[in-house]
Order: structure tokens, then C-alpha cells, then sequence
């Protein structure tokens, strides 16, 4: 219930981020921002995390927000001059983000440099990333898959939020599903597959792999809707890039807090 | 060059335990003992130098210094946005060794060659560039870049000792004072020799001064090279690079914002492959008239 009620509080604000930005990237937000509380809402000291799809930055500063690693005058200035906020992290503006992305495909590469690292230096950390489906059509993606494996990196934990859905069509229909689970257990990864807007699901599968200390990096696929929470948005490619108007945006926030008893 | 630049890093590793050594799948016959020395520091990245320079940015994010080691091309070209995004934005110390740079690699042909090198990277942000031309400037580049600290790229070629007459300065290297000089030759990378070996025997040897800058992007033109152009007015700039963002064209562009009145520039650069055929590095200069036999005709045309 108290989960439910932060999902249902940090998709209000990420609609009031878009609706004041008249931005795109919504449903992507949406898609992964459950993910991203499972991660980051529970992440010990020296854990660190990487968004590589950095287009769903509004659900990253909204939940970075939230645990007070960015303050609420900074989440004011999203999209705007002179901000530290743009549509996609920038570099070296705070802590909690250790890596500009944007570019799809290089979070995993620099989450398995720290997971490498942490090795290295005999630190507890975990290197949590999270990546869309779409984007392991990157090849650095396999390069960077194979490495982990080879280095043993069992401190590294992908999220993939599987929406299903990429830039312009269906995930099946361009490469097909280069995030396919046999696939990632083939190369070597521990997979499991859970509802990737269930947070305690999620909680228990991270406690479930990371307790598999087997030398295999973790892969957790999450299912998700792209949209997720606002019917007109959701399974809906267009919402990766439409802002809203003020009558989809009062409906949304209506339903938003319908769904999820605020 | 590249057996000092070993036993540098091999120093280097005692100094540094921070130090890590990426190699793209390449050093047989060469990291050998480096490999034996450093242990689980030295890491075979496998052919993937995308992932190398990523996996390199995410460990330097976490306190390490990351020597990453490729021939020149395939650490420059494949995994550019990588060294953009990756290391330079976030000023991080990554250190790229290109192994070659220029025609070094002569026969193995144009995918082995790396013309545009400091083309692509010394634009970059945070990027500093080091084109030594001998083992003396060499090491003075790797002192610098270990103090430094921060994004670099390293183009390891066949260089010989710094010649005589010569000292090292902060930008590379410059000749003794000399009032009578009637050409400033600017030259980068070990194609230097060259120059060298056309001044040993030229009888207007004494009126020529001769300076290596090292390092690139030039933010602004040395004092003393500064004031040998408003002595000579005659300025000739050698490199196995490209013109295009290369030492000339830097040169060209410092010298009309300093306004400084030049009888004649010439730009000796890399022209590519202009009759279409392939051979040695020295075949290659040549076809670039970076060849002893033309820098001598290009010097000779001054006086």
C-alpha cells in the first residue's frame, strides 16, 4: 500500500514536470519509473546506479527528488535555460547521477567499469543499470554482456524495462527481442523475469539474484506498459514523444490519483 | 619508442596502484611482462573497444587511472562517442594509447592508419593530445599526462633521440636562441626525423629554427615560437596528419590572431592516398612529400 501510494505520487509529478515542460518522453517515464523506486528507494551506500535509457530522466530526477538527492527549486527549472535538468542527464551535476546518458547503449558498458571496479578494490557496491529493451539493439550491449560474464561481475544488476515498444514500432517487429531471457542465459547471466511494476516483486527477485554470489551478472527483466497508469498513454508508441494538453493532462492526474489512492 | 613507453608504465605501475592496463586483444610480444606484472590490473577487453573505453570511463569514475591500449585507429574511430560521452564530458582520467598513429603501420594499409586522429579527438572536451616525436619528449608527454590526470590520447610512433641543439620545453621542444634565423619550421610526431635527417647536410642549416610542439589542441602559440615567426617570416609546418585540424591549420589560425606578417607559410601534412596504392610508412610520406628528399626542396625554396 505504501508503495502503492509513491508510484502513484511520483507519476503526478512527472505529469506535472511534462505538462509544465509541454515535453515528450512521458510514457517511457512511465514505463520505468516503478523500476527505478525499486532501485534507488532501497540502494545502500556504496551501491550506484546508471539510467542508461536517459530519456526517462523526468522519472530519475522525480525519484531522486524524492529520496532528497535533488533538490525541489532544481526540478522547476526541467527544460528550461540555464538548468541542471535538461531532457537528458547532463554530466557532473550531482552525485546520485555519476554518468550523462542519452545516447542508448553506454550505460551497461560504464555499469560493468564499476562493477569491474568494485571488484578491483574489493567493495561491496553494486552496480545497478537500468536499459530499455529497445536499446539492446546496441552492440555494446553484447560486448559489454560478454565482459561481465568473463570478469565474473556478480555485483552487476541490469533492469530492463520491456515495454515492448521502441523508437518507431514494436521491439518484435524490428530486431526482435534482443532482450529475450534464454538469450541473456545463454551468454551467462542469471536472469529472472518479474512484473516490473509489482515493487515488492522486484524487491524480492533483486534479494532472490543478489544472494546467487555464482560469479554470473544479474539480468532482471521487468515487464512493463509503456504509459503505465494513464489508459490513453498506455501500449501506446506515440507517448514516447507527445506532450500533453490541459484536458489530457487533468484526466491523467484524476486518473493517477483514482488508481492509486491519493 | 614503444619499448620505452613500456618500461615507463611498467615503472608507472609501482608509482600508481590506482593504474589499470586495458588491452584491445592486442601486445603479443610486447605486454607480455606488463601483463605478468600488473596481474588482475591488466585487462584484455577482448576485441571491443566500445565496451574498453566504457568499462574504462565507469572504473576511473571509481578512483582508477585507465591506460586503454589499441592501434591508433581502432581506439580513435570505433569508440569516438564513447571518448566523447563517456570519458571527456566527464573530464575522467582515461588515458588512450594508440598504437601507430599516422602511416605508421605502412603495408597493413588505410584501416590501419590514423591520419585524422587528432582531427577527431583534440576537440573534445578536456581532451589533451600527446604526438611526441622522440623518446626525450616522449617521456615528458607521459610525465605530463600522469600529472594531468585527466582525458588523453597518446600516439605511440617510432621515434630516435632528440637531436642535438634541441632542448625539451613545456609544448615540446625548441632550438637555441638563434638572431639570424630566416625559417620557423614547426614540426609534430616522429615524421620530425625527417626534418632531421634533410638539416643535417643542408648549408642553411644555421639559419633555420626548428620546434616540436607535442600537444594538442594549441590554445595559444608559444612565446619563443611567437617570436622566432616575427624574426623569420617564413613559417613551415611538418605532420603525418591531415591539414584539417591538424598542427598547420593551428598554426595558420594563431598566427592571423596574433597578427604576425608571414612572407610564406607552407603546411606539410598527410594527403591520403593520392595514387590509390599501398605501401610503407616510408612510401606513404613520401607520396605526402613528407619525405627527407622534398622537406630539403620545401627548405631550400625559402632561401
Amino acid at each position: 500500500m505504501e508503495h502503492k501510494k509513491l508510484q502513484g505520487k511520483l507519476r503526478t509529478r512527472i505529469l506535472g514536470m511534462h505538462y509544465k515542460a509541454n515535453s515528450g518522453h512521458i510514457g517511457c517515464s512511465l514505463s520505468c519509473i516503478d523500476i527505478m523506486i525499486s532501485i534507488l528507494k532501497f540502494k545502500e551506500e556504496p551501491d550506484t546506479f546508471i539510467l542508461s535509457k536517459g530519456h526517462a530522466s523526468s522519472a530519475l530526477y522525480t525519484i531522486l527528488n524524492e529520496i532528497g538527492e535533488i533538490p525541489d527549486d532544481k526540478i522547476d527549472t526541467f527544460y528550461k535555460d540555464a538548468t541542471t535538468l535538461p531532457a537528458h542527464p547532463a554530466p557532473m551535476k550531482y552525485k546520485a547521477i555519476p554518468f550523462a546518458t542519452g545516447s542508448l547503449g553506454h550505460g551497461l558498458p560504464l555499469a560493468t567499469g564499476i562493477a569491474k571496479a568494485n571488484k578491483l578494490s574489493k567493495n561491496n557496491g553494486v552496480s545497478y543499470v537500468l536499459m530499455s529493451d529497445g536499446e539492446t539493439n546496441e552492440g555494446t550491449t553484447w560486448e559489454a554482456a560478454h565482459f561481465a560474464v568473463a570478469n565474473k561481475l556478480d555485483n552487476l544488476v541490469i533492469f530492463v524495462d520491456k515495454n515492448g515498444l521502441q523508437g518507431f514500432g514494436n521491439t518484435a517487429d524490428i530486431l526482435g527481442d534482443t532482450a529475450a531471457v534464454k538469450i541473456w542465459e545463454a551468454i551467462g547471466f542469471e536472469v529472472m523475469e518479474v512484473d516490473g511494476h509489482s515493487i515488492s516483486a522486484m524487491l524480492n527477485v533483486k534479494q532472490k539474484l543478489l544472494a546467487k554470489k555464482n560469479g554470473k551478472p544479474k539480468m532482471i527483466v521487468a515487464n512493463t506498459v509503456k504509459g503505465k497508469g494513464i489508459p490513453y498513454m498506455e501500449d501506446k508508441m506515440e507517448w514516447h514523444y507527445l506532450p500533453m494538453n490541459e484536458a489530457q493532462y487533468n484526466d491523467a492526474i484524476q486518473k493517477i490519483k483514482n488508481d492509486y489512492d491519493l | 619508442m614503444r619499448k620505452h613507453f613500456s618500461a615507463y608504465i611498467e615503472k608507472a605501475v609501482d608509482k600508481y596502484d590506482n593504474l589499470v592496463f586495458i588491452t584491445g586483444d592486442l601486445g603479443y610480444n610486447a605486454l607480455e611482462n606488463l601483463r605478468e606484472k600488473m596481474g588482475d590490473r591488466f585487462i584484455n577487453a577482448g576485441v571491443a573497444e566500445q565496451n574498453m573505453i566504457g568499462v574504462a570511463a565507469g572504473m576511473a569514475s571509481q578512483g582508477y587511472r585507465v591506460i586503454c591500449y589499441s592501434i591508433a585507429p581502432f581506439v580513435v574511430y570505433r569508440c569516438l562517442e564513447q571518448v566523447r560521452n563517456d570519458v571527456c564530458f566527464h573530464n575522467l582520467p582515461v588515458y588512450i594509447v594508440g598504437n601507430g598513429g599516422g602511416y605508421g603501420y605502412g603495408i597493413m594499409g588505410s584501416s590501419h592508419h590514423a591520419i585524422e586522429d587528432i582531427a577527431t579527438l583534440s576537440g573534445l572536451p578536456n581532451m589533451e593530445c600527446y604526438v611526441p616525436a622522440f623518446i626525450e619528449d616522449m617521456n615528458a608527454c607521459l610525465d605530463e599526462m600522469f600529472t594531468r590526470n585527466g582525458p588523453s590520447y597518446f600516439r605511440l610512433g617510432l621515434g630516435k633521440n632528440l637531436p642535438e641543439g634541441m632542448t625539451l620545453t613545456s609544448y615540446g621542444a625548441a632550438p637555441s636562441k638563434n638572431d639570424h634565423a630566416k625559417l620557423t619550421i614547426i614540426a609534430q610526431s616522429p615524421v620530425a626525423n625527417n626534418m632531421v635527417a634533410s638539416l643535417k647536410e643542408n648549408a642553411h642549416k644555421s639559419s633555420i629554427d626548428t620546434f616540436i610542439v607535442n600537444k594538442m589542441p594549441i590554445a595559444k602559440l608559444p612565446a619563443d615560437i611567437e617570436s622566432s615567426i616575427g624574426r623569420t617570416k617564413n613559417v613551415l609546418t611538418i605532420e603525418e596528419h591531415i591539414s584539417v585540424g591538424g598542427l598547420g591549420s593551428a598554426v595558420s589560425l594563431l598566427i592571423n590572431e596574433l597578427s604576425l606578417p608571414v612572407n610564406k607559410f607552407v603546411s606539410l601534412h598527410a594527403e591520403g592516398y593520392p595514387s590509390g596504392l599501398y605501401g610503407s610508412q616510408g612510401y606513404h610520406q613520401k607520396e605526402s612529400g613528407l619525405d627527407e628528399q622534398n622537406i630539403t626542396k620545401i627548405i631550400n625554396a625559402y632561401f
